[in-house]
């Protein structure tokens, strides 16, 4: 059934005539041509197709789109502003925390979440957090590395 | 085709594989200074004859060229493609360096299959090895082309020149100098690289050996960089097959009628393919379950248990790849002798994006987007496919989600473009994550059995290897052993599944095909020897070797590590293996812990010392070095594809199970440098090590040895209740 489908997207308003049943993800890479959000494996085991949903990180492979109604809806692509890179885009870049790159985006927004919630995590905190993301280039150490850098440049204070 | 239909700024930015179409390519090829050269071995040079003759124009005795442009920027062309192991990066820092250009001279052009000469493939280390030093004889012909250049220009004897960061100047008056955008300016000069210039020695490195950033950093934390599920075209169509629920089934019955009511989808059947094609990709796979089909499966004889006495009964005839001295001399002179066999399962590529394609049909012309190791490749199996000639098939590389050596076969990209012809219209084919667990060609499950002796001394004495199905890479030991043989029965290369095959699926090459098991099954029983002998495994390992390059790089590891000399099992958890991967000599070392209860293993630490001749990019090589060790614990502890028949049984990452965060070692790397020896890959070396160096120090901590992997926790207390 369609449905008609009010949210921002990246700080812009979206009105969409879809069917609410769908996922996110699709209808983010589909119909929004948004291909930041990957996906990985479809039944949210590997974190590739994580965005952000009122600050909090989804899997959007299993966020079906009628959620969205009214909310903020953060995907890669709007995390930088003006051609600045977010700091944790900055620390990933650092820390070249990433090989083939397809689970970055994803392990990105969920840093972003993660930090909202915990700005100063520790080690551990950054891994019990990060531990449903799968990386099969092995990045992950790079990864707990640009969290932590992240972490301390934003000082406490994550915003974009 | 045209260059406004898909997003062409954030790629070329980056230097990314660039899309051109060909009106650009001539405008691109306009004017300069060429230097065409050839890389790798004669086998990686030969190109099929149909391919050749696609490429008019384009002579055939090289496979890449760099381009001086008149604006000065130097541009490599390659088949090569990026997946992640960094060639975008490394390969223009080794340009530059025999150049006498910075780093941000240079832009990269890979894979494209108009723009660049054939290539076979992006395979295993090849790219650096056997790459770099050709790239860096031709980039040192530039330089003197245009030493000459400048001579002539600045009336000048070349002596009196010197090259540096894009302009040449007169050594005594640096204020007499040309530049090379203007020694490039209207000529059109070609060479082809063939005597070998001087290379300049690691002492003269000033780019290379020196930390650099990757070059598609900032677009793969932005969401730029492209894949090539991320490519779009209007009027696209989106392709799910239907995929059978075990290899060799036969189509009894098929019931499409439900699919064919889901709006806006069309149903396709060509030959053996079910296909349903739809705009919205998630319309397509809802469609795609509506299917119904009955299928007569073939007996399940097999399964992940008695693969192994399978494998060993049909294994083909052996054939020595090493061998010396007498095995009964060896034997005579043995005080024991240890006799065991090691078994190591398939595993999957599991790359976290699934092969895609997406194929542009027009005018007898196609258009290829595709995740592939070898574009090269997918160009000859569309023109197939399609049955066109192929120089009508265009192949783009964007971005590819890593490949592990899965990528090489295109299956994918040859479903899109057979729909795409039918439909006509452009169609996109992505795999499924279970159609990915069902169709990858897995590392294939192998035996290896080894027989070897020990004197007296602690002096190893015979070896008697024997390896199946694994493959000959990494087979030959490189201890100073008296008496040995080494014989390799049956290769990892394109092994089909079924029928004559051993396997009941295909299997193919593996991240350091071979090496692993081979790797494995050799280190593991250098530990038992020792621990038999009462020797502690670094002291019996240096004790047994005579090649000064391997003991310095187990010493460099030692020492980073800490390891100090006690017998297995010592109840600390520490363990060690080495190897030597194609050139590349490495020693790991890992401390472990057990969980007595559950099994579960923790790799606390890992020190991974390394010696490739010279790091091109040290930064790059530490971080692939970590990639391998935490990639290595999969096969290590968890991964195997499960199977019953020709059924796979792993359908998700539920059952078939990655290394996660919460596994991480602390891992440290030791790069050492032997410059006196060639440059080799550092993309897959440390991978090999990650078997042994677990299974040694699980010894070392609990007294059980593993002989087969992955070491699951189930195994693990198998072993544990066995004492
Ligand atoms: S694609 Fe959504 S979790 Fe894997
Ligand atoms: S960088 Fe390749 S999957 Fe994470």
């Amino acid at each position: 059934m369609k449905e008609t489908i009010q949210f921002k997207l990246n700080d812009e308003s979206v009105r969409l005539e879809v069917d609410g049943e769908r996922m996110l993800l699709w209808v983010l890479r589909t119909d929004l041509g948004l291909t930041g959000p990957k996906y990985g494996c479809g039944e949210g085991f590997c974190g590739s197709c994580t965005v952000l949903v009122n600050n909090e990180a989804v899997r959007s492979c299993q966020y079906p789109v009628k959620n969205v109604k009214g909310k903020d809806v953060i995907t890669v692509e709007g995390l930088a502003k003006g051609g600045i890179l977010h700091p944790i885009q900055q620390a990933f870049v650092k820390h070249e925390a990433m090989q083939c790159g397809f689970c970055t985006s994803g392990m990105i927004l969920e840093a972003y979440s993660l930090l909202r919630k915990n700005p100063r995590p520790s080690i551990k905190d950054i891994i019990d957090g990060m531990e449903d993301h799968l990386c099969r280039c092995g990045s992950h150490t790079r990864v707990v590395g640009a969290i932590q850098t992240a972490s301390d440049e934003m000082k406490g204070a994550v915003k974009r | 085709m045209s260059d406004q239909k898909y997003p062409v700024g954030p790629l070329a930015e980056v230097g990314a594989p660039l899309i051109l179409g060909r009106r650009g390519f001539l405008k691109l090829m306009g004017g300069g200074i060429f230097i065409f050269f050839s890389a790798g071995d004669e086998l990686f040079l030969q190109e099929p004859a149909r391919s050749q003759a696609g490429r008019p124009g384009l002579p055939t005795d090289f496979n890449a060229f760099l381009r001086i442009g008149e604006d000065g920027r130097v541009t490599l062309f390659t088949g090569k493609i990026e997946m992640g192991q960094g060639p975008m990066t490394a390969l223009p820092l080794m340009l530059a360096e025999e150049l006498e250009v910075t780093p941000d001279m240079v832009d990269i052009i890979l894979g494209d299959t108009d723009l660049c000469p054939y290539d076979m493939g992006t395979f295993g280390s090849q790219t650096i090895r056997s790459f770099g030093p050709a790239l860096r004889s031709a980039a040192a012909e530039a330089r003197i082309v245009l030493l000459e250049l400048a001579s002539e220009k600045l009336n000048l004897p070349p002596e009196r020149l010197q090259a540096k960061d894009g302009v040449i100047f007169d050594k005594s008056h640096p204020q007499t100098r040309v530049t090379y955008a203007q020694l490039a300016q209207g000529k059109t000069i070609e060479r082809h690289a063939a005597q070998k210039p001087a290379l300049k020695t690691p002492a003269e490195f000033k780019v290379m050996g020196k930390p650099a950033a990757r070059r598609d950093a900032r677009d793969k934390v932005t969401g730029k960089a492209q894949y090539a599920g991320d490519i779009r075209l209007p009027g696209m169509l989106y392709g799910k097959i239907l995929r059978p629920p075990a290899h060799g089934s036969k189509l009894k019955n098929l019931d499409t009628s439900a699919a064919e009511t889901v709006s806006g989808v069309q149903v396709i059947r060509d030959g053996d393919m079910i296909a349903v094609l739809h705009e919205y990709p998630d319309a397509a796979e809802a469609a795609l379950a509506k299917i119904k089909a009955d299928y007569d499966l073939p007996e399940a004889v097999l399964n992940d248990t008695n693969i192994f006495d399978h494998l060993s009964k049909v294994a083909p005839p052996g054939r020595a790849v090493a061998q010396g001295g007498n095995l009964d001399e060896g034997a005579k002179m043995a005080a024991f002798t240890i006799e065991r066999s090691y078994l190591n399962s398939y595993v999957a590529h599991a790359t976290i994006e699934t092969h895609t394609a997406l194929v542009e049909f027009k005018d007898n012309k196609a258009t290829v987007w595709a995740s592939t190791q070898a574009p090269f490749r997918v160009k000859d199996e569309v023109a197939q496919a399609l049955g066109i000639p192929a120089q009508n098939v265009h192949v783009i590389m964007p971005f590819v989600g890593a490949g592990f050596g899965g990528k090489t076969r295109n299956t994918q990209a040859v479903q899109a473009a057979r729909l795409a012809k039918i439909a006509g219209k452009p169609v996109q084919v992505a795999w499924s994550r279970a159609d990915e667990f069902f169709y990858d060609t897995f590392r294939p499950a192998a035996v290896v059995n080894i027989k070897s002796g020990v004197s007296n001394s602690g002096q190893i004495v015979f070896w008697d290897y024997e390896v199946l199905w694994a493959g000959e890479r990494s087979s030959q030991q490189f201890y100073s052993i008296p008496h040995h043989r080494t014989v390799v029965r049956g290769e990892w290369g394109g092994g089909r599944g079924g029928g004559e095959s051993g396997h009941p699926f295909d299997v193919g090459a593996w991240r350091a095909p071979a090496s692993n098991t081979n790797t494995f099954a050799r280190e593991s029983h250098i530990d038992i020897m020792a621990a038999k002998a009462g020797i502690d495994p670094l002291e019996f390992r240096l004790m047994n070797l005579n090649d000064e390059r391997m003991k310095r790089i187990l010493k460099a590891a030692a020492g980073k590590f800490g390891w100090t000399a006690a017998k297995a099992p010592s109840r600390r958890g520490f363990g060690l293996a080495c190897a030597d991967y194609l050139g590349t000599y490495l020693a790991t070392m890992a401390e472990v812990e057990v969980n007595k209860e559950t099994g579960a293993v923790q790799v606390k630490r890992v020190v991974c010392a390394q010696d490739m001749g010279v790091a091109v990019n040290p930064d790059g090589a530490t971080l692939q070095i970590e990639g391998c060790i935490t990639m290595g614990l999969g096969y290590a502890l968890t991964e195997e594809v499960h199977f019953r028949g020709r059924e796979v049984k792993d359908l998700n990452f539920d059952t078939y199970q990655l290394p996660r965060f919460s596994w991480l070692p602390k891992i440290d790397t030791v790069l050492v440098n032997s410059p006196e020896v060639p440059i080799s890959g550092g993309g897959e070396p440390p991978i090999i090590t990650m078997g042994a160096v677990v299974a040694n120090a699980i010894f070392d901590a609990t007294g059980v040895r593993l002989l087969q992997l992955p070491m699951t926790p189930e195994r693990v207390k198998e072993g544990l209740k066995r004492g």
